[in-house]
């Protein structure tokens, strides 16, 4: 994996939403990518596995093991739901080195950039800080693996 | 399409609505509908050009300068406590004091009837329909205090339920502190029986008056309510600024709360004296342009008349009602016969969030989530909800535009 896999990635986010031009057809089909995201145990939805964010919800729990970046995650809001679909696609597998420092710009370009405002109140912004932490972590931890 | 009631005029709407110049903008390139009135009113242009004004030829500090222009801000300034003082019935400008809006107001008692009035095992009466700005003061309270916070519950129907109200009411109840219009709901409780009641016992009474003073004609003398806050912001009137009225013997018989200039008369090392009231409670340079805005804004509101603003937003509460009923799967939270123009709901199981924001991509402005009333919404059940709002200057049409929207919500979210 490899910036240019993020990159590959993203942009195949941005040309799937560009098919539509329509802001009510994103909206739909960012809700069935929710729909489509892999469930989340029932088990990490708790406390502690919480993004506090307000008023919807959401739950990350990062899959250890793997060495590349992996998390899932869910939320009771759908469209919320969605964009974390979005963000998984793009950062699960992905070296955590390059999580750590990945702008996500490419959300700008799906016009959904709105949505990850800290102040928008939907626990997005802080779910992003949340998974550079884990990714910048991981790879802290990869690095000391290394030097052993 | 419905057409506008028989008792509103179209011009005069039309009129009306052109005096808020935010209602003619555009959001995602739809025309703004803003049904969030309950959280904020927008403003009309007698009150922006009245704070230009002030800010462009009057501004000065007040209550300090031998100057001219700072005698023109203070009469402006003291002028605007008269006119609050007049529109709220109250007996005198003492009685008015001014603070950054209704949180302020109720943290102020809250903070100084801790100095003495408030003590261990004494009870403080709130509702469990209160907004968090009406728990949370009493709360830190107790905790200095050890005073003891009850509850009063509701119906399911969202209103108050005075049995239990009333046996709550004892010889260890030190006040009453009750929202006068219910934020998330809207419902308007029976606040003259509740004072009646409370004074029966030898209790004051504060009413968080937020939500009531833009929908109806509140006259603190008529009420004989001991306590009344208030925000500008809802009011049609700047953010930042609100009011405490006290009746005057209780005020009086407060310690001083924040510290500075202006709450003094006499400052030494060796001790200070504090000055009368109002000022005694207004440290630091006040909010002047809030203040002159705010009388602005009751003006405004006088201009349109409590009548007109009653028989409009009644329609539209009834209208959006009776339409939002309409739309399958959708839920009222609060049904209590008394509400004022205030309709929260559930759209079947789609998150208020998300309603929300489908709403907000068709120009249409609502509240989603707890509205600061968390423990309400715990009392009925539900994680949050979305709230439209109504003021005088809505219209039927912007309602007919709502339901369409939640109609085309729930397709995308069901």
């Amino acid at each position: 994996m490899s910036a240019q896999d993020l990159t590959t990635k993203a942009n195949e986010l941005v040309e799937e939403f560009a098919l539509f031009d329509d802001w009510m057809d994103r909206y739909q089909y960012l809700i069935d990518l929710g729909k489509e995201l892999e469930p989340l145990d029932e088990a990490f939805r708790t406390d502690d596995y919480r993004i506090h964010g307000c008023q919807s919800q959401v739950w990350l729990q990062p899959v250890p093991g793997t060495g590349t970046v992996s998390f899932k995650a869910d939320s009771d809001a759908q469209i919320t739901k969605g964009l974390i679909a979005i963000l998984l696609r793009v950062v699960n597998g992905q070296p955590p080195a390059l999580v750590a420092g990945t702008d996500l710009a490419f959300l700008d370009q799906i016009e959904l950039k709105e949505h990850l405002s800290p102040t928008r109140k939907n626990g997005l912004d802080s779910m992003i800080r949340q998974i550079r932490l884990y990714a910048g972590a991981l790879a802290a931890q990869s690095t000391r693996t290394d030097d052993n | 399409m419905a057409s506008e009631s028989g008792t509103i005029s179209a011009d005069r709407l039309s009129a009306i609505r052109a005096d808020f110049p935010t209602l003619s903008a555009t959001v995602h390139g739809e025309p703004l509908v803003y049904l969030d009135n309950a959280a904020t009113s927008q403003k009309p242009l007698a009150v922006i050009k009245r704070i230009e004004d002030y800010y462009r030829n009057e501004n000065a500090n007040v209550h300090r300068g031998v100057h001219s222009l700072s005698q023109i801000a203070t009469d402006a300034y003291e002028g605007a406590r008269e006119k609050i003082a007049e529109f709220i019935g109250a007996t005198s400008s003492r009685e008015v004091i001014f603070t950054k809006g209704t949180t302020e107001s109720v943290n102020l008692i809250a903070a100084t009837m801790g100095f003495g009035q408030i003590k261990e095992g004494d009870e403080i009466v709130v509702t469990e329909m209160e907004h968090h700005s009406n728990i949370v003061p009493w709360q830190l309270l107790c905790e200095r205090t050890g005073a003891r916070l009850r509850v009063a519950p509701i119906t399911e129907e969202g209103e108050l339920d005075y049995n239990e109200f009333q046996i709550l009411l004892n010889e260890r109840t030190r006040l009453v502190a009750v929202v006068h219009v219910s934020n998330s709901l809207g419902t308007i409780n029976p606040v003259r029986r509740i004072i009646s009641d409370a004074h029966g016992m030898g209790v004051p009474v504060l009413l968080d008056g937020a939500q009531a003073v833009p929908h109806m004609k509140v006259d603190v003398s008529a009420l004989d309510v001991d306590f009344y806050c208030l925000s500008s912001h809802k009011l049609f009137g700047p953010t930042g600024f609100g009011i405490l009225y006290g009746k005057e013997a209780l005020l009086e018989a407060l310690p001083p709360w924040q510290g500075g200039g202006d709450m003094i008369e006499e400052v030494d090392f060796s001790g200070t004296t504090f000055n009368e009231l109002p000022h005694r409670f207004e440290a630091g340079t006040p909010h002047i342009a809030g203040a002159i805005g705010f009388a602005a804004a009751l003006e405004y509101v006088e201009s349109i008349g409590y009548d007109w603003i009653h028989d409009q937003e009644n329609d539209l509460l009834h209208y959006a009602t009776s339409v939002l009923s309409g739309i399958d799967g959708l839920r009222i939270i609060g049904t209590a016969p008394k509400k004022a123009s205030v309709i929260s709901f559930l759209l079947g199981n789609a998150h208020p969030y998300d309603v929300g924001t489908v709403l907000d991509r068709m120009g249409i402005a609502v509240r989603t989530g707890h509205h600061c009333t968390q423990p309400l919404m715990k009392r009925l059940g539900v994680p949050g909800t979305v709230r439209a709002s109504f003021a005088f200057y809505n219209s039927r049409s912007e309602i007919d535009q709502l339901a369409a929207g939640l109609e085309r919500a729930a397709g995308m979210l069901g």
